[in-house]
């Protein structure tokens, strides 16, 4: 325990900066895709053929590894000199972020109870009164479930950005495996467990906040 | 007033939903729309407020063609009742019957009153109710709400599509009573899809029997009862349809005809009816009790007289059975 003791004295500034970097990364990444998935989402519902596609994409998206998406980047984004670091790592985070949120909107807007739309649209709402008023708060729950596992999924995926120079706690971790320095590997990893720990608790109370109680029985 | 002129809907050459349906559902009137399943009753409602279109023929509703209308200003001057309920689990009682006000730019407190008013109308009490959300009442209550959801921002017209088909007999029964209550106060247009033959017979000013998106006949329930205009018709009703119009008829009405009974102190167990209880009521009452008489009660509560089942016959003989002869011969 001593060890650790010291340990932590010299590196704990260390790690709470490299935890916010992480953190503001996943951040930015997660509020570029929100903007980007639940319009396309929302969107997608009103188009069954373009859904199919946009989905399947989406998918196949998340089953290339990071570690060879990253890499893929690099040329891509060399040409605008922005080949490592933090741009081609936010990049490829919003792509993994789309399947969650893009799938979980749109499955969700789906499955509102039919006889609710009839009912909306029967009483004389408009397209954009009947989503907000009826479809988005009713498919809520389901809509907050993909940004949750985006969230998560990407604080982990994160972790290997450090490997194109994004920073972040995958710092820790890659330093720690080349200097076969265990402190700096648990340290690392146990850190990034907190960070998603903390980040899907402040969703779930945002999601209980936002969802009627009636829906989150 | 909805006037459907010569209304077709097709989904293809082959595939007629509904064909040249032609008729009237008068001012404040209560047509229900009876057949069974399948026979195009509620696609013919839902071409009312355009949520199904129409291939050959118009709907006319009070002096307008539905055609020349915006359907959300024409869905918004309709009331909408459909049979789950549709009420939305996210909004509270309040912000659900005053949701059409609401679209309409209803000021806050002309909200308020007619919220409150509504819920006069059927029996709850808009403060304790306003703010609880739909799970948190009985299926009668949220069909209650339903009706009155559809009443909110006072439309002429009003589509009612199975509107109690979900609840039980008894809490049936009585949001039926309770709205031909209301109805006697507001007046409405009404059109109901049914395929309860008793519920129909309750509800209707005329029926409209339909089959495969063909008019069979268009009648009040006593005229359809009594004088069945075809084969179908009359299995419709089916071979009780003699103990089913006893229920359009009253105790009242027997004692106008025939006259009732006198009264026998002597026998014991003896029920007491309503002289304004139909006729289909008292005849079960008669046959599950032990004694073979009713006594009859006025408003006041006085003994005006007793019923029996001989009675009930005869009635049924001169009143029901005769009409029913007559038209067979004619």
């Amino acid at each position: 325990m001593g060890n650790w003791g010291r340990f932590l004295e010299v590196n704990s500034s260390r790690i709470l900066e490299l935890t916010i970097d992480h953190a503001i990364l996943v951040s930015l990444a997660i509020a570029v895709a929100l903007l980007i998935g639940i319009p396309l989402g929302i969107y997608l519902t009103t188009n069954q053929y373009l859904a199919d596609t946009v989905l399947q994409m989406a998918s196949i998206t998340l089953t290339i590894p990071s570690i060879a998406l990253f890499g893929v980047m690099i040329p891509i984004f060399s040409l605008i000199n922005q080949g490592i670091g933090f741009v081609p790592a936010f990049v490829a985070l919003v792509l993994y972020s789309q399947l969650p949120i893009i799938r979980n909107t749109y499955t969700g807007i789906k499955n509102v109870n039919p006889e609710m739309r009839d009912a909306a649209i029967g009483m004389g709402m408009k397209t954009h009164q009947r989503l907000l008023r009826v479809e988005i708060p009713n498919a809520l729950p389901v809509i907050m479930a993909g940004v949750r596992t985006a969230v998560v999924m990407n604080i982990g995926i994160a972790v290997i950005a450090a490997y194109i120079g994004a920073g972040g706690l995958g710092v820790l971790i890659t330093q720690g495996i080349s200097r076969g320095d265990n402190y700096l590997i648990i340290s690392g990893s146990i850190a990034v467990a907190i960070l998603a720990i903390i980040a899907d608790s402040i969703l779930l109370l945002i999601q209980k906040r936002f969802t009627k109680k009636a829906i989150a029985d | 007033m909805i006037s459907f002129n010569h209304v077709t809907k097709k989904y293809s050459e082959e595939m007629t939903a509904i064909s040249d349906v032609d008729f009237t559902v008068e001012e404040g009137k209560i047509v229900v729309l009876l057949g069974p399943s399948g026979c195009g009753k509620t696609t013919l409602l839902r071409m009312v407020n355009r949520l199904e279109s129409i291939s050959e023929g118009e709907i006319v509703i009070n002096g307008e063609n539905s055609k020349d209308l915006d359907p959300i200003e024409l869905r918004r001057k309709i009331g909408y009742v459909i049979q789950s309920n549709g009420l939305f689990p996210n909004m509270t009682i309040e912000e659900n019957v005053m949701l059409v006000p609401d679209l309409l730019g209803w000021s806050k407190k002309d909200k308020r009153e007619r919220f409150s008013y509504l819920m006069k109308l059927i029996g709850l009490d808009a403060k304790d109710y306003g703010k609880r959300y739909p799970h948190e009442l009985s299926g009668g209550q949220q069909q209650r709400i339903g009706v009155v959801r559809a009443l909110a921002a006072d439309p002429p017209v009003m589509l009612m599509d199975e509107p109690f088909g979900a609840l039980d007999p008894i809490i049936r029964d009585k949001i039926q009573e309770e709205f031909l209550q209301i109805q006697r106060e507001v007046k409405k247009t009404i059109l109901f899809v049914s395929h309860d033959i008793d519920e129909a017979i309750k509800m209707a000013d005329k029926i409209l029997l339909l089959r495969d998106g063909k008019i069979m006949q268009f009648d009040t329930p006593s005229e359809m009862l009594a004088h069945p205009k075809n084969e179908f018709v009359s299995q419709f009703f089916g071979k009780d349809r003699a103990i089913k119009s006893l229920s359009l008829h009253t105790v009242e009405n027997l004692r106008e005809v025939i006259g009732l009974g006198p009264v026998d102190e002597t026998i014991q167990d003896t029920k007491t009816i309503h002289v304004h209880q139909d006729l289909r009521n008292t005849l079960s009452m008669l046959l599950n009790q032990e004694a073979d008489q009713v006594i009859v009660t006025d408003e006041q509560g006085e003994n005006i007289g007793t019923i029996t089942i001989d009675l009930v016959q005869k009635y049924l003989h001169f009143e029901i059975k005769g009409k029913m002869s007559a038209s067979q011969e004619g």
